[in-house]
């Protein structure tokens, strides 16, 4: 964080499974938080790392719009799965946060005492090459914004991130569209290709200094021709698995050129409104306060929590609320992830990591609506003119 | 204490309900003394005997309306309360007994009793905003001890309480729950029911139940379909989904109504 790493020299190691047992110890032993994927309620979600037993080991999922499903493997590969319902979002930007407290000290006077912000060394360990990407695009809106989030540049000061390539990719990803995956050459502290030919092993690149200092302090292997090219071959099955696409050519036009689409209505149709899939995208930060006062009037507190632009309340000003419908609401989703995000932040808010139509309770996918609209555009719509970035001019 | 109301005087009423909503202002343990302290109890059969005679500033309705005598009692309750605030799936939707709006009340009034022509009631279980202006619902069967808090705190501060009308997923999503219906198969009213249960049934491995009522924008045909093309639920199940403590809630009634068999059996 902060001035750019210096780049690694090292040339890629080998680690063997004891190896990978030993760089968790050693983050461990370093002071590290560990937070990584980890089995629960039939689901691979982010927790706590102890050990390597933590890990999904066996385990892979299905998915498809809608739907996930834990499923067993048939190898014990530790990463054999794509990325689940939680990211890094909930620990760097979590859902509640507290932010201050005002406490009356006599009648006309109170005092401000801030929320206290936990110091710690935190560490992800297992992040897929999309969320690495999504981690990026926070830090462009929450770190170098306009403003900068204290709460999310508290959380994000010394953290470390160890990933991993992906080998099993799900029907929902599509990182290759938005160029964020399966593989990946820098962005995290160290980078893991997990290799199931011959020995069960890691191919470890380190991506900063700090990575490469942990790197030397293990027992490793140099990396052999056999070994880089087992990578490859996991790299070209994993973008050979990954079907879904999405067209981003000129989509900023296409989706500003298309704001009054029949396809708004028909997808309304089928929205909830309910929320998930702002909720489970790595990179939304919508969020609302919430002021609650005691009982005795003496003290009052205000909380951040995630909010999101299809909640009713969230444009509400005035007697009503700006998107009343569920159309406007799909609408501001999908045209500020994809199009206005670009003029915002000069980055698309969208990494392809397909949680939002996994968790989607009524699987719509963004893939195929952006298609829908494509295919069946008015080619002579003026699109909406693209906005300066704020962050271009300065 | 500033931009309240001083010490209201708040009086608890009851309807056609099990009471349950009632004793939930009673188990809020943490709280009761120094909600005791703050507002003046003026008329809680299920807490105190002593009543103080109206005008009340409060009232807490509990319950819906059933028979012709209850109907005009609501608006002897609205006269003399200058904040009338409906507590509990009755009270803003008519209840489970709202069952009875789907049959043949004669029907049942002959089966059941003895001496039908004692019972004097109505064909309907509705809510009280059917009846009397309402100021504000809070929804729930029963409803959640800490909303009834909040209002009550938020009342006598000067502000605006906290009650999202938001779905059950957001606070499924803000707790860290497993989606029960994407990664088990359940199906779940969550998207369509309004928060305010901090998302219990799903931390504990179940759908939705649909408790607090409809959300905001409840779109249940959408829901319905996915539950019965994915899900494989069928059309009794999809009635007996949206038939419960909400039932004649409109979106809910609607919905249940579009999945009756042809022909009602009753
Ligand atoms: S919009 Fe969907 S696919 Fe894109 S980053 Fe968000 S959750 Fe992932
Ligand atoms: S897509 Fe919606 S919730 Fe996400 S950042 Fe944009 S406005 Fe906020
Ligand atoms: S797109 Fe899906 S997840 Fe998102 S609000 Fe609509 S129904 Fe909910
Ligand atoms: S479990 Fe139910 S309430 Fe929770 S997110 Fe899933 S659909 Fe919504």
């Amino acid at each position: 964080m902060g001035a750019p790493a210096a780049q690694p020299k090292t040339r890629p190691v080998v680690l063997s499974e004891d190896g990978l047992a030993r760089l968790l110890a050693r983050l461990h032993h370093e002071g590290y938080e560990v937070i990584g994927p980890t089995v629960r309620d039939h689901a691979i979600v982010h927790g706590p790392l102890s050990e390597v037993d933590d890990l999904p080991r066996g385990w892979g999922d299905e998915q498809t719009p809608g739907h996930y499903r834990l499923v067993q493997r048939e190898d014990d590969a530790y990463f054999g799965f794509a990325v689940g319902p939680s990211s890094a979002k909930r620990t760097l930007f979590p859902p509640r946060q507290p932010l201050w407290t005002a406490e009356s000290r006599d009648d006309a006077n109170f005092a401000i005492i801030e929320a206290e912000r936990p110091e710690r060394r935190l560490a992800f360990f297992g992040l897929r090459p999309c969320e690495v990407a999504a981690i990026a695009v926070q830090d462009r809106v929450l770190l170098h914004g306009i403003v900068e989030d204290e709460v999310y540049a508290a959380n994000r000061a010394d953290v470390l991130l160890v990933a991993v390539e992906c080998g099993a990719p799900a029907a929902t990803c599509f990182c290759r569209s938005m160029s964020t995956g399966p593989g990946m050459e820098s962005g995290a502290d160290l980078i893991l290709t997990e290799l199931l030919d011959g020995d069960h092993r890691f191919l470890v690149r380190a991506g900063t200094t700090t990575g490469e200092d942990l790197l030397e302090q293990l027992e490793h292997d140099e990396a052999t021709e056999e070994d880089l090219d087992a990578r490859k071959e996991v790299l070209a099955s994993a973008a050979a698995r990954l079907e879904r696409r999405l067209d981003t050519t000129d989509i900023h036009g296409l989706l500003m050129g298309n704001l009054d689409h029949p396809r708004w209505d028909a997808i309304a149709e089928r929205c909830l409104a309910c929320a998930n899939c702002t909720l489970v995208c790595p990179t939304c930060f919508c969020t609302t306060v919430e002021d609650r006062t005691d009982l005795a009037g003496t003290e009052a507190t205000r909380e951040r929590r995630w909010d999101s632009c299809f909640s009713l309340e969230f444009t509400h000003t005035g007697p009503a609320s700006v998107r009343n419908s569920t159309r406007a609401r799909y609408r501001q989703w999908l045209t500020h992830k994809l199009a206005t995000w670009i003029d915002q932040f000069d980055t698309s808010g969208c990494v392809g990591c397909g949680r939002c139509i996994t968790w989607c309770p009524v699987g719509i996918d963004l893939t195929e609506e952006v298609d829908m609209i494509r295919r069946t555009s008015e080619d002579n719509v003026a699109p909406w003119p693209m906005v300066p970035s704020p962050l271009q001019e300065g | 204490m500033t931009g309240g109301i001083g010490r209201p005087t708040v009086a608890v009423w009851k309807f056609a309900s099990c009471d349950g909503c009632q004793l939930s202002l009673l188990s809020a343990e943490d709280e009761l003394l120094t909600i005791a302290g703050e507002i003046e109890i003026a008329y809680f059969l299920e807490a105190t005997r002593e009543v103080k005679e109206g005008p009340y500033d409060i009232s807490l309705v509990e319950g819906s309306i059933t028979t012709p005598d209850d109907a005009e009692r609501i608006r002897q309750v609205r006269d003399i309360s200058t904040t009338l605030i409906t507590i509990g799936a009755c009270a803003t939707a008519g209840g489970i007994q709202a069952l009875r709006n789907f049959g043949d009340v004669e029907a049942f009034r002959s089966l059941v009793y003895a001496r039908p022509e004692y019972v004097d009631t109505l064909a309907d279980s509705t809510a009280i905003a059917e009846h009397v202006p309402v100021d504000l619902e809070l929804r729930g069967c029963p409803i959640e001890t800490s909303q009834l808090v909040e209002v009550i705190n938020a009342i006598l501060a000067g502000r605006k309480p906290v009650t999202p009308t938001h779905s059950v997923c957001v606070e499924c999503k803000l707790r860290g729950n497993l989606c029960v219906a994407v990664a088990h198969g359940t199906p779940c009213l969550g998207p369509v029911t309004q928060a305010g249960c901090n998302a219990r049934c799903p931390a504990f491995d179940r759908g939705c139940y649909g408790c607090f009522g409809p959300a905001e924008s409840p779109n249940t045909p959408s829901l319905a379909a996915w539950l019965e093309e994915e899900l494989a639920l069928e059309h009794p199940d999809l009635v007996r989904l949206f038939r419960s403590f909400n039932a004649d809630a409109p979106a809910f009634r609607r919905e249940s109504r579009r999945h009756e068999p042809e022909e009602v059996a009753t």
